[in-house]
């Protein structure tokens, strides 16, 4: 079971208090009427589903309740950091250490 | 005391003989002996039969890797245990056991006829041998196979004992209590660190039980054990026994299972039988230490072959002989002191074998002195003895010549191919492994989690290199921790570090291809099998590993790992790194059901939710259906009715006068704020800025892919305030969308979402009687259609009650939900119910609920909706506004293959024969087309109703909306039916009965 710091509890807790959310960064395009189908479909179901560190929301629903952004690695299934849902994506290359 | 047993040797209590049984034969054993111990005390050897060939077999170990001495343990009714491993259950008093996989007896066994067709069952036999003709596989072949092979037999009785869980957090967790674990422990319990040290076994010591001669710092083994354990006891250190370590998890999360009853004459009142630790560590030190490795050759597998470290465990931890007259095989040094011991225990040792051409002087020197006679560069090539060894076979080997062939007689035969770290635990933190060419085996390399590995475990041999690498291991991890301490040192005296080569299979002068010469006991699979995988074409070790099975299963390569490669890595021509492991899995060693499911199970599997009205429910004999955790009431059953009719009277009484129903479990939503009608326009498909405060809406959620998600009536209360009810299962799942798009995409909404479904009770009334009953309950609001029309709410008082009264339907008939807060329910509900005596107030349950709404059309989201039906397919365009900039789902309902023709849409079907349908039955369009025919669709509801007069059906059909009136035909196994295509309302299509 993992370990997951809540950005907005400021607590590190068992991933039993948390849910996985999908990937983090895909805004929901704003004037979509004029978008085409391929870009629509883009936004609905293309997931990058990297090998290696990925940007993904979680949600620390029996907890605060917030979503939050996260960058885990998906090879050794280690958190690099978290972050609050309306912060910048950080750059991998700062992204050194062990999150625990 | 038995001719087996050594006086003055090992650490049993003579002085509290047990018995017990073994296939229903009394025998004697001692407390503190296992099974197997007392077995081969008494000169039992023959423990069970394999797997696949049904050889007869012994105990070939002493430890949790046993993979032969398998034995089925009971406890009276409901205790009954397969596949314990002899060599790990202690002995009591009246403790039964019996071998397995046998028949009729373990001395006589019919299913050894596989063992005479060995060429039958070799690597991938199952893929090959039982082909065709095909039919036989199911009738013949399968059974065969399944009754043939196997293991122990399932218990059939419910288990009467109960099992717990429970959290640990601790500094240091330190697995395996040999010399590495209990000087690693000691170097870590300084200055309050709290530590944890863990052991498989009854005693915690390991090694240093199985080798009393060492003197450490001065002290005798046991009793520098004694001190330590005392000492370490004192430090504040956990010390737990028979507790397994069975797998290794994320950031440093342990599992241990600790046996704690199944030793025990007598069984502690409320004490559970095991109990399941998850421990977080934040620094574990693992002190596994190192297995012994069977050598390959023809008939390794005969009972009294066994491991040489084993027998000297035998010998001095339990003071048994394995034999009066062993010969010892070896490639390592380690089995050279099992013969001195068993010698100076009075045994004759036949012989030493060892395979190399030189071995250390003093070892020779010690040898001649006892007069065991030696035989270097020597190979095995068979063993006989039909239920146990009466000889080996041995070769002189020069070169890649096996010589002539030397018979020695002997009771057993000890056997070492030196030694595997174990890496079980290792190799779960995802940690990386390297091949060491000199020890020729795998050693631990680097690992992501904050864990070190001392000791054997990591190739170091004896007992001073154990304690010294522990004790330095242990103040590594406190000094991580932030606290220092002097490093601790030890000497030891008499101890046994030795060396040794690793082969693959021994050579031979007899054809290899007749050999039995196993690699894994327990799987049945021989140096052959793992070649001729590789002949047929396994390149991967992964797929020589499934296709042989070697490695597989409980054993998880215990024993067969290394030999396993050693081999494979030969027949591919290939360096063993360059074939590489196979992965170790959890759980370490096999783990009960029991321990895994601890609390969770029977009525504690799940929470039960139930509402207010439940107790009544249960009173008047309903039947219950769960729905979502919830349990509701499905049907109230007068005597002697089945459900079919008592379902067919609640819908027939509440459509003449008044049903009462418990809606509680509704999932409801309070939307409020500011923008809390934007936020509304926004999630559901309809529009909602021009309902008026008071009135209601039927709400209709997508996704943004355009399919339907969840539904509700959904009514606003004050200008920035909604009430939305959701599905009963859908609560959670609406609120969690609610939720994502509020936070993260419209973050600039004023709005706050509360859950509010376990704080209302909510009875729902329905009929043409239901205004006249709730009205004089009611104060605030007057129930005719001018003040209060059909799809109305107002907070006002029922009964005395502040109550949230709604005018809604789901039935076609006058209908009302009244909510009060959950705590009023049940009164308010008994207050209804004696008010509704004048009309015939009828109860009904979910599945009357269900029909009166198909008869209406009203669909059930997820049962005639599956996540691929859009607003239109279900005939819901009125739900979709149209002039709304943006709604979720609003793009997605325009996506190509939502607009194209023939999508499945919602219809009703009325069968020309007036038969039910079965839900989930498949439609065809034309029923004389060959099979397989094309489906068109399928039922989704379908219900028997007096209110139509026939049964009705809603279903899925392409292009259903536009073939209305046309026939359809639905292939049953016994016939077809043919039913029309309708509308989905069948009853009171102008909605007539609404009005008051």
């Amino acid at each position: 079971m993992l370990l997951i710091h809540c950005p907005y509890c400021d607590e590190t807790l068992p991933e039993l208090e948390f849910t996985h959310a999908g990937e983090a960064h895909i805004a929901r395009p704003e004037n979509h009427g004029g978008l085409s189908d391929s870009d629509w479909e883009s936004y609905l179901f293309i997931r990058t589903n990297v090998k290696g560190p990925q940007y993904e929301r979680w949600r620390h629903l029996h907890g605060c309740g917030r979503f939050f952004n996260a960058v885990r690695n998906t090879v050794t299934d280690r958190f690099l950091t978290t972050y609050k849902a309306d912060e910048p994506r950080p750059e991998l290359s700062t992204l050194t250490g062990d999150e625990k | 005391m038995s001719k087996f047993r050594v006086a003055n040797r090992g650490r049993v209590d003579t002085s509290r003989p047990v018995s017990f049984t073994f296939d229903g034969k009394p025998y004697k054993g001692f407390a503190g002996d296992t099974v197997a111990s007392a077995l081969l005390a008494n000169g039992v050897h023959l423990m069970g039969r394999s797997f696949k060939y049904h050889r007869p077999r012994g105990a070939v170990a002493a430890g949790s890797e046993e993979p032969n001495a398998l034995i089925g343990t009971r406890r009276g009714p409901g205790r009954f245990e397969p596949n314990t491993r002899a060599t790990v259950q202690e002995v009591w008093d009246g403790l039964e056991t019996n071998s397995q996989n046998k028949y009729p007896s373990l001395k006589f066994d019919v299913g050894a006829v596989n063992d005479a067709a060995y060429m039958l069952f070799s690597a991938g036999f199952y893929y090959k041998t039982f082909m065709w003709p095909k039919s036989f596989w199911d009738k013949v072949y399968e059974p065969f196979i399944r009754a043939a092979a196997g293991l122990g037999v399932s218990p059939t009785e419910p288990d009467p004992d109960h099992y717990a869980s429970r959290n640990l957090h601790c500094d240091v967790l330190v697995i395996g209590a040999g010399p590495t674990g209990l000087a690693a422990a000691r170097a870590a319990a300084i200055d309050g660190l709290r530590v944890v040290l863990v052991d498989e076994n009854s005693e915690m010591g390991g090694t240093l039980l199985s080798e009393p001669q060492a003197e450490i710092n001065g002290t005798a083994a046991w009793q520098w054990l004694e001190q330590e354990l005392a000492e370490l006891k004192s430090m504040g250190v956990k010390i737990m026994t028979r507790t397994t370590a069975i797998g290794y998890y994320h950031q440093n999360l342990i599992g241990l299972v600790e046996k704690l009853t199944d030793h025990l004459q007598v069984l502690p009142a409320d004490m559970p039988r095991e109990r399941m630790w998850r421990i977080r560590a934040t620094q574990v030190v693992l002190a596994q230490g190192a297995l012994e490795k069977p050598l390959v050759f023809d008939g390794n597998d005969r009972p009294g072959v066994m491991l040489a470290g084993s027998a000297q465990t035998y010998l001095n931890r339990y003071g048994v002989k394995v034999g009066n007259r062993p010969v010892i095989l070896t490639s390592h040094d380690s089995a050279w002191f099992s013969a001195f011991d068993l010698h100076d225990a009075g045994a004759k040792v036949q012989a030493i074998v060892d395979t190399r051409p030189q071995v250390r002087d003093d070892l020779i020197e010690a040898a001649r002195k006892r007069g065991i006679p030696v035989k270097l560069r020597h190979t095995a090539t068979a063993t006989s003895g039909r239920l146990r060894v009466s000889s080996i076979r041995i070769n002189p080997v020069n070169g890649d010549t096996v010589g002539a062939a030397e018979m020695i007689s002997c009771d057993a035969v000890l056997m070492s191919g030196g030694w595997t770290p174990s890496l079980h635990l290792f190799s779960h933190t995802k940690g990386k492994l390297a091949w060491d060419d000199t020890q020729t085996t795998f050693l631990p390399k680097d690992t992501p989690e904050d864990c070190v590995i001392a000791g054997a475990s990591r190739g170091l041999w004896g007992i001073e290199a154990a304690l010294n690498d522990g004790a330095a291991k242990g103040r590594e991890v406190a000094l991580a921790l932030g606290k220092s301490a002097d490093a601790l040192e030890f000497a030891v005296t008499h101890d046994r570090a030795g060396n040794g080569v690793s082969h693959k299979e021994l050579p031979t002068d007899r054809s290899p291809g007749k050999a039995k010469a196993f690699v894994d006991y327990q799987n049945d699979v021989t140096a052959k099998d793992l070649r001729l995988a590789v002949r047929e074409g396994m390149r991967s070790i992964e797929h020589v590993k499934r296709y042989t099975t070697n490695g597989m299963a409980t054993d998880q390569g215990k024993m067969s790992n290394i030999n396993g490669l050693n081999i494979a890595a030969d027949a591919l021509g290939k360096k063993p790194p360059q074939v590489g492991l196979t992965t170790f899995r959890p759980p370490y060693t096999p783990t009960t059901f029991g321990a895994f499911a601890g609390y969770h199970r029977g009525t504690h599997f799940e929470l039960t939710r139930k509402t207010q009205i439940d107790p009544w429910a249960e009173a008047k004999g309903a039947v219950f259906e769960p729905v979502g955790q919830w349990r509701r009431a499905w049907y109230f059953p007068k005597p002697g009715e089945d459900m079919e009719a008592a379902v067919r009277r609640e819908c027939v009484a509440t459509r003449k006068s008044v049903g009462i129903f418990d809606a509680s479990t509704l999932g409801k939503i309070e939307v409020v704020g500011p923008d809390a009608v934007e936020f509304m326009n926004r999630m559901y498909t309809n529009p909602w800025t021009k309902l008026k405060p008071g009135r209601c809406r039927y709400g209709l959620l997508c996704g943004d892919d355009g399919y339907i998600r969840d539904d509700g009536v959904i009514g606003r209360l004050t200008e920035d305030k909604f009430h939305v009810t959701t599905t009963t299962g859908g609560a959670a799942r609406v609120l969690n969308m609610m939720e994502d798009y509020l936070q993260t995409e419209w973050s600039d909404l004023n709005v706050w979402l509360t859950s509010t479904t376990e704080q209302w009770s909510t009875i729902a009334l329905n009929g043409p009687n239901a205004a006249k009953l709730l009205a004089p309950l009611v104060e605030g609001v007057e129930l005719t259609d001018e003040a209060f029309p059909h799809m109305s709410c107002v907070d006002c008082t029922v009964a005395g009650m502040p109550a949230r009264l709604f005018r809604v339907s789901f039935t076609g008939e006058i209908g009302f939900e009244v909510n009060v807060p959950a705590p009023m329910g049940a009164k308010l509900w008994d207050i209804l119910w004696d008010a509704g005596q004048q009309y015939d107030i009828t109860p009904y349950g979910t599945e009357t609920m269900h029909v009166l709404r198909a008869e209406k059309g009203f669909i059930i989201v997820g049962q005639d909706t599956d996540g691929t039906v859009t607003p239109y397919d279900a005939g819901q365009a009125w739900a979709v506004g149209k002039n709304k900039p943006d709604f979720v789902g609003m793009r997605g309902l325009a996506r190509p293959d939502l607009t194209a023709q023939g999508r499945k849409q919602l219809v009703g079907l009325l069968t020309d024969d007036r038969s039910k349908l079965e839900e989930g039955a498949q439609i065809v369009l034309d029923p004389n087309q060959p099979i397989p025919m094309k489906m068109v669709g399928h039922v989704t509801s379908s219900y028997t109703s007096d209110a139509v007069g026939q049964p009705i059906a809603l279903a899925l059909v392409e292009g259903g909306h536009d073939r209305m009136g046309e026939t359809v035909h639905i292939p049953m196994l016994d016939r077809t039916i043919s039913a029309k295509v309708t509308s989905v309302t069948f009853f009171d299509p102008d909605n007539a009965r609404l009005k008051i």
